[in-house]
């Protein structure tokens, strides 16, 4: 089978000096497709997101993480993110003083070697195309990273910056938490529009409903720290009709 | 000649005429050519007074002001608050050193500190700038830029010299405003600036004058300007406006631990100042500076005070507010790493009605760093309805840096508005993280939130002075990374 993989095995993680949160997470998703992951609170969902980012205040006690075949635990957040991988946060940060442009034109040379910094008209292209894309007004991107963002303009905003810095691999942190229909659907327009053979994505979301609009490939059930159920789209529907009671029922979780 | 010049031209020559490379034709008229390097006795005395101002060739009444200002730092000694000062020995500093053209004050460029060195080379500073810079350079060859700005200045009528020059060249109007806004009375490191100062800037627009291109101090630059104790004196007569730019973001190296200027600010009626200055001393200078603008009807003075380098730094841009409707503005910054304490901040001093002022002061403290905001709003009886609004932001980037506010406020009008907020916060994690799961390294990261942290003063700033700033965090940044 191909590398062409982000791929989580047997993990086992915790905040660090804490509680088990994920007890042997098994989990594939291949480039070019969409995976969603759903699952009751608590279940780890946005833990595992984390870890996979490389959030310092978890730690992994067994497993591992392998993007394209090769592990990423030792790699610090940053290595990981110039290595493709990509993480829309749920709750993201503001950051006072510092404009998107210049904040994305960073990130974008931090990909690059030195010298051969990304070209202003190529930037401003690339962002112009992305806001677009979110039927964004064009002023935004001298707006502060999320400074008196509302929560929806946050979720939009971690959707501009998937378009711009073009991940191999995105996870999606409930992206769809606290926003609107109308906010919705543009914002599932955009990681549609990054849907690609180049491009996998794993869509952590509580409700079906976001599921309308990003139609996944597969479908992941999380309960108490571990996948306990895969299949097609439908299992999202089922989800939503039956509940996680369904579920835990069926795997005795 | 008169008698006083008599008696110390007399006192000060014998020592003069052992020194080597000087011309001299008779006992009591030589000149010293322009390459003559001198050095005044170590420490403090009204005989290095008296060698200042005799090498200067001096007016007397400005040698009087200067043994005047002496007596006045003898009587008063130094300040009983702020920051500890207790490592500052005057015996062991030279207080006059007339640099050599082509050696400057340092002596060699291979006595600059390597690290001095890496620093200018990492900022990417001209070797020319570079060597006036650390002392031992030549003037600053800008030539060809300062020249053709200094031929439609002068068609304006903008005077703009060093204050050594002004005071030859300008006696008059010099005269009328030297030492009017901060005589030697004000305090301690005023009085000793007034005794011995050297170098500094003199600039004088005339009525109605709009300068365009900012008034850059290094234009004067040479090793002499960057002195120690340097004197300047900015004239804004009725309805001009122009922006005058001291000092750069690359470290000015001394290998003299003291620096105290005195920067005087006259902003007559209508007119429009700024002062900006981004200072980064090497971390062995105590750096002790006052400066103030006396602000009249309908005129406005925003100052810009950086403050990076330096062992221990204390200075406060200070507004008076003396004409009806003046406005007066403080953007502060203050960088404080391992062993420094920045203790800055801003006054306000409203007298007038209807005068209005705004402070935005952010420090940032470092490893063991110490930043201090200290600030005086003072609204005299009779200044009705004047508003001031401070807001000073701490940023701690480690565990043990530390932040203090001292904010002194004194109303005595009862239609005063006057606002104050201040904050402290650490450096956030979760930002970090959040900037690394972008691409960013670590390092990157904190000096990203640190130059968003500034964005609001920096952005005041010259995009020249803004780049050089961010690099120099950068610079300050690296190695915060464990």
């Amino acid at each position: 089978m191909s590398d062409k993989k982000l791929e989580i095995q047997g993990l086992h993680a915790r905040i660090v000096g804490g509680d088990e949160i994920l007890r042997g997470v098994d989990l594939v998703v291949p480039r070019g497709e969409v995976h969603a992951l759903m699952g009751p609170n608590g279940s780890g969902k946005s833990t595992l997101a984390k870890v996979i980012a490389g959030d310092p205040q978890y730690e992994v006690t067994a497993g591992d993480i392998l993007l394209e075949g090769q592990s990423i635990l030792e790699m610090e957040p940053d290595e990981r993110a110039r290595e493709g991988l990509y993480l829309a946060f749920q709750y993201p940060v503001e950051v006072p003083g510092v404009s998107i442009a210049n904040f994305l034109r960073l990130a974008l040379n931090a990909r690059r070697e030195d010298g051969d910094e990304i070209g202003v008209m190529e930037f401003y292209k690339k962002l112009q195309r992305a806001v677009k894309e979110l039927n964004w007004d064009e002023s935004i991107i001298e707006r502060n990273l999320h400074e008196g963002f509302s929560g929806g303009e946050k979720k939009r905003s971690e959707i501009l910056q998937l378009l711009v810095l073009e991940p191999r691999y995105a996870i999606l942190d409930e992206t769809d938490s606290g926003l609107d229909v109308d906010a919705l659907k543009v914002v599932s327009q955009g990681v549609n529009a990054a849907r690609g053979p180049e491009f996998g994505a794993l869509v952590i979301t509580h409700y079906q409903r976001l599921l309308n609009h990003i139609v996944p490939d597969v479908v992941h059930v999380m309960v108490h720290g571990r996948i306990v159920k895969t299949g097609p789209k439908e299992l999202a529907m089922e989800l939503d009709q039956k509940g996680y009671e369904w579920v835990r029922e069926a795997v005795g979780a | 000649m008169s008698d006083l010049t008599n008696q110390i031209t007399k006192d000060v020559h014998p020592d003069a005429a052992k020194l080597e490379g000087m011309e001299h034709t008779k006992q009591y008229d030589f000149k010293l050519t322009e390459d003559y390097f001198f050095k005044s006795d170590r420490g403090l005395t009204r005989r290095v007074v008296e060698q200042i101002s005799y090498f200067k060739n001096e007016p007397e009444w400005m040698l009087k002001f200067r043994l005047r200002a002496f007596e006045i730092a003898e009587k008063k000694g130094r300040p009983k608050w702020g920051p500890d000062l207790g490592g500052l020995n005057f015996d062991d500093i030279f207080f006059y050193v007339r640099p050599n053209e082509k050696q400057g004050t340092a002596g060699s460029w291979d006595d600059i500190p390597e690290e001095v060195r890496e620093t200018y080379r990492r900022l990417g500073v001209p070797e020319a700038e570079q060597r006036a810079l650390a002392g031992v350079g030549a003037q600053y060859e800008s030539e060809m830029v300062y020249h053709k700005l200094k031929e439609e200045w002068e068609k304006l009528g903008v005077i703009f010299l060093d204050t050594d020059t002004g005071l030859k060249e300008h006696p008059e109007i010099f005269k009328e405003y030297f030492a009017t806004v901060i005589p030697p009375e004000d305090n301690y490191f005023a009085a000793v600036n007034s005794a011995v100062w050297s170098g500094g800037s003199f600039v004088y627009v005339p009525e109605g004058v709009h300068v365009d291109v900012p008034l850059q101090a290094y234009f004067l630059l040479n090793a002499e300007n960057i002195g120690q104790f340097e004197r300047t004196l900015i004239i804004g007569a009725p309805g001009s406006k122009f922006h005058y730019i001291e000092g750069c973001t690359a470290p000015a190296y001394t290998s003299n631990s003291f620096h105290s200027g005195v920067i005087e600010i006259v902003c007559q009626d209508n007119s429009h100042v700024r002062y900006s200055t981004i200072q980064n001393w090497s971390h062995n200078v105590y750096n002790l500076v006052t400066q103030r603008a006396m602000v009249h009807a309908n005129a406005s003075m925003g100052w810009l005070d950086g403050n990076l380098g330096s062992k221990t730094t204390m200075k406060y841009p200070s507004t008076y507010l003396v004409g009806e409707g003046a406005h007066g503005e403080v953007l502060s910054i203050a960088f404080a790493t391992d062993g420094q304490h920045q203790d800055a901040g801003a006054k306000v001093i409203h007298v007038a009605p209807n005068t209005t002022s705004s402070v935005v002061s952010k420090s940032i403290s470092k490893g063991t760093g110490r930043s201090s905001y200290r600030g005086l709003v003072q609204i005299h009886q009779g200044a009705t309805n004047a508003r001031s609004n401070v807001e000073c932001d701490a940023l701690l980037l480690d565990e043990n840096a530390r932040t203090d506010t001292f904010p002194y406020i004194e109303i005595n009008e009862k239609t005063a508005h006057v606002g104050h907020e201040a904050t402290v916060s650490k450096l956030d994690d979760e930002q970090i993280f959040y900037l690394m799961t972008r691409g960013l390294g670590q390092a990157e990261a904190m000096s990203l939130i640190v130059r968003g942290f500034l964005d609001p003063v920096a952005k005041e700033l010259p995009l020249e002075y803004a780049v050089e700033l961010n690099r120099l965090i950068e610079l300050e940044m690296e190695g915060s990374v464990g």
